[in-house]
């Protein structure tokens, strides 16, 4: 079963939509890491580490994903995970800016998909999937 | 008259506590030093002959049975992957099964520190490393370190289940002595800590205990169930929880300084009770046990030195103590004893920084959050505010001449907010020391410890 570590970044407390992508998730079944709400990288990447997660999907609503996102891919290079794919999803940055722009500052984070505001949980499977096969 | 005998053998002292079953009341008590060196009976046998001093003649026991912390304790080292995750849930197991943790290891172990674990003399080795399903080829690496090394020591294995198949090989093809158990950490932020706790209770009743010489003295005593600091545990859970139709006292914290160590146990769930508070971090145990080794009044005198900062030694100096040399002092004469009012204050003052400290590493932290919500708090540990009551016990604490002051002295609330300390307890003291006895006591009838302790620790 492949391990997906999810939960809310930053000082970040929308639970809701987190608790939706773990039911989606674990329908599909994957086996679902919920570090929740108000969680640092540091949850990430430990539970990330101790559960051998092979994705690590990062929530944020509030805006300050960029801020809290930053250095996150450095991090777990230092932890060993190396090649770990890392999402990240929501209202990613702050007011409207264009997607293009910002996609690319998340990649060039090291940030594998990046998706923006509306996209649901459901839309993302078959990319999840692909991403997923064929991975130990 | 029926009566049971309990025995606690102490690094230094073999303490006795005599129970009158149908008095439902201690008997006596007495003390000799411990002779674990030459032949730990002796130093029991003279402990008796006092008892039966104070009682008034020999008596015969229905049943005797013992805890010890003789000869170093359960000496164990702690290994995990994740320092804040297994790591930190094999310590917490070491801790509630009354051992002294003296390695705590992480990530991938090396040469080096196999050789501090052969060097340290560790009793018993618990590895763990690995939710089930997660990670385990950290575990699986320190299985065969384990395995190649020239350690003799029981190795209790509590890490990833899928990794059992792979250690059990490695350890059994190198003749290693090893237990399986459940693992401590079994999903994220689980604690599961029973299972590995009662394995290494039974390691050290049966092979530990031999080891050190102490299995001598089941020559004349029943036997020697448990180490001392998870009788107390037991105890103090006892008193918290109640039993049957006897109620108990609810949560609970209890410190027990002694000469080498000062060891905390809370007995609570320790939710948040502040509006906003997210709980973070890995689950605590409901009767949770630490023990600071650098805190103690004679041997870790110098560690309460070290807790102090500048500010709080210069403090004291202008009061008229010199605690720099109070703690050498201390430090260097072991069997010092004080006798004066000032001494007497002295060592009220070490022993409400060792409670103090140790509870700052005890209890849960709060940290503050700006979010758009409005202000939040991470709750990391514990939070101990509403704890009904406070005991203190060991020695300077016992024998204070204001052991309420000492106790009130180390909380030191309104200086520390962001710590989750008790808030306004009912202090306690347990004056004659029995708490390891009624442990043991509670194995056998636990109504009836409860009884005892009720009576037997008083409110100050």
């Amino acid at each position: 079963m492949k391990t997906i570590v999810i939960g809310v970044i930053g000082a970040d407390v929308h639970a809701v939509g987190n608790r939706i992508i773990e039911y989606t998730l674990t329908r599909e079944g994957y086996n679902v890491v919920n570090v929740g709400v108000l969680s640092s990288q540091e949850d990430f990447i430990n539970a990330a580490i101790e559960t051998s997660a092979h994705l690590i999907m990062v929530s944020s609503l509030y805006g300050h994903g960029e801020l809290d996102c930053r250095g996150m891919r450095d991090k777990c290079n230092e932890a060993g995970l190396k090649d770990i794919i890392l999402y990240v999803g929501g209202n990613i940055v702050v007011g409207k800016q264009d997607f293009k722009d910002v996609e690319k500052r998340f990649k060039d984070m090291g940030f594998n998909r990046v998706y923006p505001p509306g996209t649901t949980i459901d839309m993302v499977l078959d990319t999840i999937k692909a991403d997923l096969e064929g991975l130990e | 008259m029926r009566c049971y005998l309990l025995v606690d053998f102490g690094s230094t002292f073999t303490k006795l506590t005599a129970v009158d079953l149908d008095k439902e009341d201690i008997l006596a008590t007495a003390k000799a030093v411990t002779t674990v060196e030459t032949n730990i009976i002796e130093g029991y046998e003279r402990a008796l002959q006092e008892l039966f001093n104070t009682i008034g003649g020999a008596i015969s026991f229905e049943k005797m049975i013992a805890c010890s912390s003789a000869a170093g304790g359960l000496k164990m080292v702690a290994i995990g992957l994740v320092e804040e995750l297994t790591t930190e849930a094999a310590k917490r197991v070491c801790l509630g099964a009354g051992a002294k943790v003296e390695l705590v290891l992480s990530h991938h172990i090396n040469n080096q520190e196999i050789q501090k674990i052969l060097d340290k003399k560790i009793d018993i080795i618990l590895l763990a490393g690995g939710a089930n399903g997660g990670n385990k080829e950290c575990v699986i690496h320190n299985a065969q370190k384990l395995a190649s090394s020239s350690i003799t020591a029981p190795i209790v294995f509590a890490g990833n289940k899928d990794a059992i198949d792979e250690v059990t090989e490695i350890l059994s093809e190198a003749h290693k002595t090893f237990f399986i158990c459940e693992n401590v950490m079994p999903k994220l932020n689980v604690l599961n800590i029973d299972d590995a706790r009662d394995r290494i209770k039974d390691i050290f009743v049966k092979n530990i205990i031999e080891a050190k010489g102490i299995k001598k003295v089941e020559a004349i005593i029943d036997r020697v169930v448990l180490p001392t600091p998870h009788a107390v545990l037991m105890a103090a859970e006892l008193l918290s929880k109640g039993f049957g139709d006897e109620k108990g006292w609810g949560d609970l914290v209890l410190t027990d300084v002694g000469g080498a160590t000062t060891d905390l146990y809370s007995i609570a769930e320790g939710l948040p009770t502040q509006m906003n508070a997210v709980l973070s971090g890995l689950e605590e145990p409901f009767a949770k046990r630490t023990v600071e080794g650098d805190l103690g009044m004679r041997y870790s005198a110098s560690g309460i030195l070290q807790a102090m900062t500048p500010s709080d030694i210069e403090h004291y100096r202008a009061q008229g103590i010199d605690m720099v040399q109070e703690c050498a002092k201390r430090h260097a004469d072991i069997g010092w004893i004080p006798s004066t009012h000032e001494e007497f204050m002295v060592e009220d003052l070490l022993a409400s920084t060792c409670i103090d400290v140790a509870l700052s590493r005890h209890v849960g932290t709060l940290k503050s959050v700006y979010t758009p919500m409005g202000m939040m708090y991470h709750q990391t540990g514990k939070d101990l505010t509403r704890v009904g009551a406070m005991i203190g016990t060991g020695g300077v604490v016992i024998k204070s001449e204001s052991p309420k002051q000492l106790l009130e002295q180390s909380l030191k609330h309104a200086l520390k907010p962001h710590e989750l300390r008790p808030k306004n307890p009912q202090y306690y003291l347990d004056q004659d020391y029995i708490l390891s006895a009624m442990g043991l006591l509670s194995m056998e009838n636990p109504t009836l410890a409860l009884r005892i302790m009720k009576k037997r620790i008083v409110k100050l």
